[in-house]
């Protein structure tokens, strides 16, 4: 099973809007896929008052239904790699995914684990990797500004999209 | 009348880490719950016969990125009593400070979780602004936020120059002081009572029964801290285990209040009788042997199992975490209880998902 991401292309005033919308406030979601939590605290830490991303319209939602960007920590075991993929597949296009942490890049110092899989593109395809272990707060705002930048300009990157298909 | 399962988790809005329980329900009460783990398995363990033993540290402190340093001094304790290594007097206080800033900043962030899944959104972000200024001094004396990856085997890699002993006393009693106006609205808030007083009673001999751990065992009025036994430099400080009797997720939080300010009592302490002299011993040759060794962590006592043969790398280790502890605590508490208060119970035994799963 492939997964595929098919922007919607943008033509009319409502269109333009609707993304003039979505790059001033995405709302995301966060997934910790397997990470030792030094990441999960450090978006967190995002949210709260020091770095405070909501100046940014930025909104943490449960609901993959809502979301508009995916943040993934950690690294894909066999069992998680499924719920990654569910979750990836819910979401409504547009959508990017930022990849958080040396082990969500590539299986990090668990790369030679037993139950370990790899980094999250393995899975999914990562429009922007955030690199760190863990990220300090400024490189993971960092990242989110980046990946929408990339909202509206066209098709994923092919060649970070691996996408091999669920385990 | 038909039971109902719902499953909570993996990816829901209270657990930052994905846990999964299936509840049984009757009507909206919780008859029975299940667990379903391996959401964060990486096989931890089995790195232990693939690395270094001095890389091992490493790998330690990353079994959970919140209970780091104490993982790692766990690990280095374990090694350096295998191989007879004496660390130097101011490495073992040097450890001490390193792991109650890090107990400080674990338990201020529970509490900011906790008030989160209560629906308390404005006490998680105050709690959270104040954690701040414990990871500022993290990140001066260590380098990094979160996991400082200070320890080695033998000692420590940082020292702490005077000039930051005064900015770290500073810095800590402007905590103290801010964790005290905050601690009125845990202690009293009709709301937090409302939530947390009377739910999921644990008594001391259920406690006992089920080996809880840590503040969980605390709070049901058992006074018992592996802090106690005087590793590091613990026997020459002067604490008492906090305790609460009610054994409810009212006297959970209260025991992780007390435990803010005897940590931040603790490193005022390890910073006023900071030893001279070096920081770190040399480590010659390879482990040959076992051992068995215990640290308190935020969420309670971590064993570890060393076992050496000469080798370059260790032939097994095992690793006993808090939370594997406290799961059956949490298994007992939550048949009785409304759908709402589940998450108010779970958060209150503290569940870190990467140390149960490693």
């Amino acid at each position: 099973m492939s997964i595929e991401q098919r922007p919607r292309r943008c033509g009319g005033w409502l269109e333009r809007l609707i993304q003039h919308a979505r790059v001033r406030s995405p709302w995301l979601l966060h997934f910790d896929c397997g990470s030792c939590n030094g990441c999960d605290i450090e978006v967190l830490a995002c949210l709260t008052p020091l770095y405070d991303v909501e100046r940014f319209g930025i909104v943490n939602v449960g609901n993959p239904l809502h979301a508009d960007l995916l943040l993934v920590t950690g690294t894909v075991n066999r069992r998680n790699a499924r719920v990654l993929a569910n979750l990836y597949r819910q979401m409504a296009a547009p959508k990017k995914v930022v990849a958080i942490g040396a082990c969500g890049l590539s299986g990090g110092i668990f790369r030679e684990a037993d139950n370990v899989i790899g980094g999250i593109d393995r899975i999914i395809p990562v429009d922007c990797y955030v690199p760190g272990c863990p990220p300090r707060p400024e490189a993971i705002i960092d990242g989110v500004m980046r990946v929408l930048e990339r909202f509206g300009t066209g098709h994923p990157k092919e060649d970070v999209a691996k996408g091999k298909g669920i385990p | 009348m038909r039971r109902a399962v719902i499953p909570f988790g993996p990816q829901h809005p209270v657990l930052p880490e994905p846990l999964q329980l299936k509840l049984s329900l009757k009507d909206e009460v919780v008859v029975e719950a299940l667990p379903a783990l391996g959401y964060v398995h990486r096989g931890l363990e089995s790195l232990a016969t693939k690395r270094d033993f001095h890389q091992m540290v490493q790998v330690c402190e990353r079994v959970c990125g919140i209970c780091s340093v104490l993982h790692a001094i766990c690990y280095c304790q374990g090694i350096e009593e295998i191989m007879g290594i004496a660390v130097p007097d101011r490495a073992r206080y040097l450890r001490v400070i390193w792991g109650e800033l890090l107990r400080l900043h674990s338990h201020l962030l529970w509490m900011g979780l906790f008030a989160d899944s209560l629906g308390f959104e404005s006490l998680f972000m105050q709690l959270w602004r104040i954690r701040e200024q414990v990871l500022d001094i993290q990140e001066a004396t260590t380098g990094n936020r979160v996991i400082s990856g200070v320890i080695r085997i033998g000692g420590v890699c940082r020292d702490i120059d005077d000039a930051q002993r005064g900015w770290i006393q500073t810095t800590l009693a402007a905590v103290d002081r801010a964790v005290r106006q905050i601690a009125p609205v845990l202690r009293e808030d009709f709301t937090i009572c409302a939530r947390t007083v009377g739910k999921g009673i644990l008594s001391a001999e259920k406690a006992r029964e089920l080996g809880a751990v840590g503040p969980v065992l605390r709070a049901s009025g058992i006074a018992q801290d592996i802090r106690q036994t005087g590793y590091a430099a613990y026997g020459e400080l002067d604490f008492n285990p906090v305790i609460e009797t009610a054994g409810d997720c009212h006297a959970r939080c209260m025991v992780r209040l007390g435990e803010i300010h005897q940590s931040i009592d603790l490193i005022g302490q390890a910073l006023a009788r900071l030893p001279q002299g070096a920081i770190r011993n040399p480590v010659h040759g390879k482990p040959t042997g076992e051992t068995v060794m215990r640290v308190e962590q935020p969420r309670g006592e971590v064993l570890y199992y060393l076992r050496a043969d000469g080798g370059k790398t260790l032939a097994r280790m095992h690793i006993r975490t808090p939370t594997f502890a406290n799961v059956p605590v949490l298994i007992d508490l939550l048949p009785g209880l409304g759908l709402a208060d589940v998450p108010v119970v779970v958060l209150s035994i503290d569940p870190c998902i990467s140390c149960l799963e490693r």
